[in-house]
């Protein structure tokens, strides 16, 4: 089959499309923006719609009016604006539209820079706004799985009426590389719920106000739930050599084939490094890092931030191991810094 | 040849130094290997100097950044002072010698000069530096064949007018012209 | 027996939880009454705000859906273009729509979103207890402003209808108000206009409506009327501000 070279965002567009998605609603960020222009120049070709919005609020806003109709639609953005939209994702969250949000991240706080990271695992994975509430996270590692990943997020929000959210540095929108072009998705789940005027049947109602107790309370339990299933279920991990390894590298994204790198270097230094690439962020993938443990001294958590997911790591191994942290942020750590701090933890620990 | 090469080109942006990278890509790629390209973008790309990394392999790539590039392309002054103390041990780095005022500090390099910009006065082309160094640097390294990377020029450049696929081929071939008869 | 007055059937039968006095109960019904007569119920959806009519989707009998504070219209404009046949309205207080959804108010005006806006100008934020809103009068006491509004403190309150017949995109705007029979009327037929010129796709439809806070003024109903004609009126004059004609 023919490959095609593809920038990473408009592969993750593209994606979209092939799933089906024909709303997008936006406004322009660096590293995402190349996600809004392939849509603006596609939506219309395919009676599809796109809108510029006068703000990530209004933009997200859409997303949730757009998705009540039943159609698959999409909003996407860096960093920053993420945390504008956060009102509107718990919104989303509670009223059960799936959506695709996509997080093409950059280095916070504050304006931060343009440079990839991936300091934004908290706000993704516990939530980001207001009330209880997750969304499933999913992070691709190249032009490939940014397709493949834009695909199968709308099929698991359809799933289980839930926004999923994929978080991919900077790198990720910008790297070019060969892809395999999917078929397009033609079979989709019935919306009974969608708001599209009540012709035939009672008024349909789009809401997330419950005042009272009870009916608050139940809400929460209704959602958490599905959360539940959702973690029985769709908890995914690459793992990579991980069988006899000593040293357990977790890294998720473009991190995940940094990383990759340097672990097969350490191997040929003799060193029994393995690593764990968490797929989805939430859930996260516990299992995959406890099975990972079974023969380690030492886990090692590399990250473009000051330290996140090592926390899900902890929570993870529950004290059986220990887990070390390297990260950088303004950079992106390479296989050759990686590699030299795999040989330094292997010469402490005596491995 | 190494299974994998990394090749990083850097220089002014408006030199073409990132679409320099992308049609090595495209053309690595459409000989059948694995490839990927990774820009510098944003504040550098404004603050006037651009740089951009492309892996070829003849297997998956894991990683598509290293610190250390078998070789790089230079196409200015801040890019050498930047990138030259990077390049792997005995790597290839290869000059635009009508834009460095100075030579490499490294001896160990295999350094290749080329009056990139004069060349491109010459054929008539000054938009074709981009072209004539990709085709010197084939020709020295052999990536990809050169008949085989003219032969996917016209696809990369799909789209465009018959005279411009010419003449980027042109100056594709004086670079390799150079390279077989000075390096 | 002829049926001389019913219930619409565009309203449901829940009891509504508006105080005595209060305009969004009358608002509600002459809506409800326009799909009614334009047979468009089935083809309507409807988003409520945050604020006393946040339940509204309660009392509409159509496909409803509840807003965050202020965003109504960027929501009914990603319906409107997904499902160009339907009806779109967004039904908003002062506080939702010229304050925090000052944004989201004038860029779907600006695109010539093809939806219908009620805008209920009650002067203040109600459901919260009474704070100042953008629209609230010079002079005029609330629980935030407890001295009186002031021009050099507070500034002056906002003309949303003027404002946004300014934009191109805006195809129907009127203020009328609910305070005695014939204002009714007008609103009544001025809410049908501006559904009419949504179905003919003419543009961005608004009516703001002057309306009754009797709890939060501190005066029984019948003062409330009167204090729209004496303080409201004066400063937001009543009328067509924009009418777009068929090309």
């Amino acid at each position: 089959m023919e490959r095609v070279l593809m920038k990473g965002n408009e592969a993750l567009a593209e994606g979209a499309i092939l799933a089906g998605c024909r709303g997008f609603f936006g406004y322009p960020i660096t590293p995402s923006s190349e996600i809004a222009e392939y849509m603006a120049r596609k939506m219309p070709k395919i009676g599809g719609v796109f809108v510029q919005a006068e703000s990530e609020l209004a933009a997200i806003n859409m997303v949730y009016g757009g998705a009540s109709t039943g159609a698959r639609v999409m909003t996407a953005s860096s960093s920053p604006g993420l945390s504008l939209k956060q009102e509107g994702i718990s919104f989303i969250s509670e009223a059960e539209l799936p959506c695709l949000i996509v997080n093409v991240s950059r280095g916070g706080p504050g304006l931060g820079g343009i440079q990839p990271a991936q300091s934004d695992y908290f706000q993704a994975t516990r939530g980001g706004g207001h009330g209880d509430y997750h969304t499933i996270v999913l992070a691709p590692s190249g032009s490939q799985e940014m397709m493949d990943f834009a695909m199968e997020a709308f099929e698991l929000a359809d799933k289980y009426r839930i926004p999923v959210m994929i978080m991919a540095e900077g790198t990720l929108g910008n790297i070019m590389e060969p892809i395999l072009m999917r078929e397009p998705v033609t079979k989709f789940s019935e919306k009974p719920w969608a708001t599209t005027g009540c012709r035939g049947r009672k008024p349909n109602i789009v809401n997330t106000l419950h005042l009272g107790n009870e009916e608050l309370e139940s809400r929460n339990h209704q959602l958490f739930n599905k959360y539940q299933i959702i973690k029985e279920n769709e908890k995914r991990a690459d793992a990579f050599l991980v069988e006899d390894a000593e040293i357990v590298v977790v890294a998720f994204g473009i991190m995940s084939r940094i990383v990759k790198k340097a672990v097969i270097e350490a191997r040929k230094k003799g060193v029994k490094a393995g690593l764990v690439r968490p797929v989805t962020l939430w859930p996260f993938p516990d299992e995959h890092i406890r099975t990972a443990a079974k023969n380690a001294r030492l886990f090692l958590s590399v990250e473009i931030s000051m330290g996140q997911m090592i926390q899900d790591i902890q929570l993870a191994l529950a004290g059986r191991v220990p887990v070390e942290f390297y990260g950088r942020i303004g950079f992106t750590p390479n296989p050759e810094e990686i590699l030299q701090e795999i040989m330094r933890l292997a010469e402490r620990e005596g491995l | 040849m190494d299974r994998e090469q990394q090749v990083l080109f850097a220089g002014f942006g408006g030199q073409g130094v990132l679409s320099m990278g992308q049609f090595l890509t495209h053309i690595a790629m459409n000989a059948g290997k694995e490839v990927s390209w990774v820009p510098s973008y944003g504040a550098e790309m404004r603050g006037g100097t651009a740089n951009c990394l492309v892996t070829i392999s003849e297997e998956e790539i894991s990683s598509p950044l290293t610190e250390n590039p078998m070789a790089a392309v230079i196409m200015n002054r801040p890019s050498l002072d930047k990138f030259e103390s990077r390049i792997k041990p005995n790597g290839t780095l290869v000059i635009n010698s009508s834009m460095v005022d100075r030579v490499p500090e490294r001896d160990d390099l295999n350094v290749l000069r080329m009056p990139v910009n004069q060349i491109a006065a010459e054929i008539g082309n000054l938009r074709g530096a981009n072209m004539i160094i990709l085709g010197a640097y084939l020709q020295k390294t052999g990536i990809v064949e050169v008949e085989e990377a003219l032969e996917y020029l016209g696809v990369v450049f799909k789209g465009k007018s018959e005279s411009i696929i010419e003449q980027n081929k042109a100056a594709f071939l004086a670079g390799v012209e150079y390279a077989r008869n000075e390096w | 027996m002829k049926k001389v007055f019913q219930k619409p059937e565009s309203l449901t039968d829940a009891k509504n939880h508006y105080c005595p006095g209060c305009s969004h109960g009358l608002i509600h019904r002459l809506i409800a009454e326009c799909m009614d007569e334009m047979n468009i119920r089935e083809k309507t959806i409807g988003i409520c705000p945050v604020g006393c009519s946040v339940l509204a989707y309660d009392y509409f009998n159509c496909d409803m859906l509840e807003a965050a504070h202020g965003r109504a219209p960027a929501i009914a404009t990603a319906i409107k273009r997904l499902l160009p046949d339907r009806f779109l309205f967004t039904y908003q207080g002062d506080g939702d729509l010229a304050s925090i959804g000052m944004a989201e108010i004038v860029h779907a005006s600006a695109r010539g979103e093809k939806i219908t806006v009620i805008f209920v100008n009650n002067t203040l934020y109600g459901m919260t207890g009474g704070q100042m809103a953008p629209t609230t009068l010079l002079g005029q006491v609330t629980t935030t402003s407890p001295y009186g509004r002031k021009a050099e403190n507070e500034g002056y309150p906002m003309k949303m209808a003027e404002l946004l017949s300014s934009n191109e995109g805006s195809a129907y705007i009127c203020r009328t108000a609910v305070n005695n029979p014939a204002n009714i009327n007008r609103t009544k037929r001025a809410i049908k206009k501006a559904f009419q010129v949504q179905e003919k796709g003419l543009g961005f439809s608004m009516v703001e409506i002057l309306s009754a806070c009797p709890t939060n003024w501190g005066l029984n109903p019948l003062d409330a009327m009167k204090w729209i004609e004496d303080n409201m009126v004066p400063y937001y004059p009543l009328g067509e501000f924009k009418v777009k004609e068929e090309q």
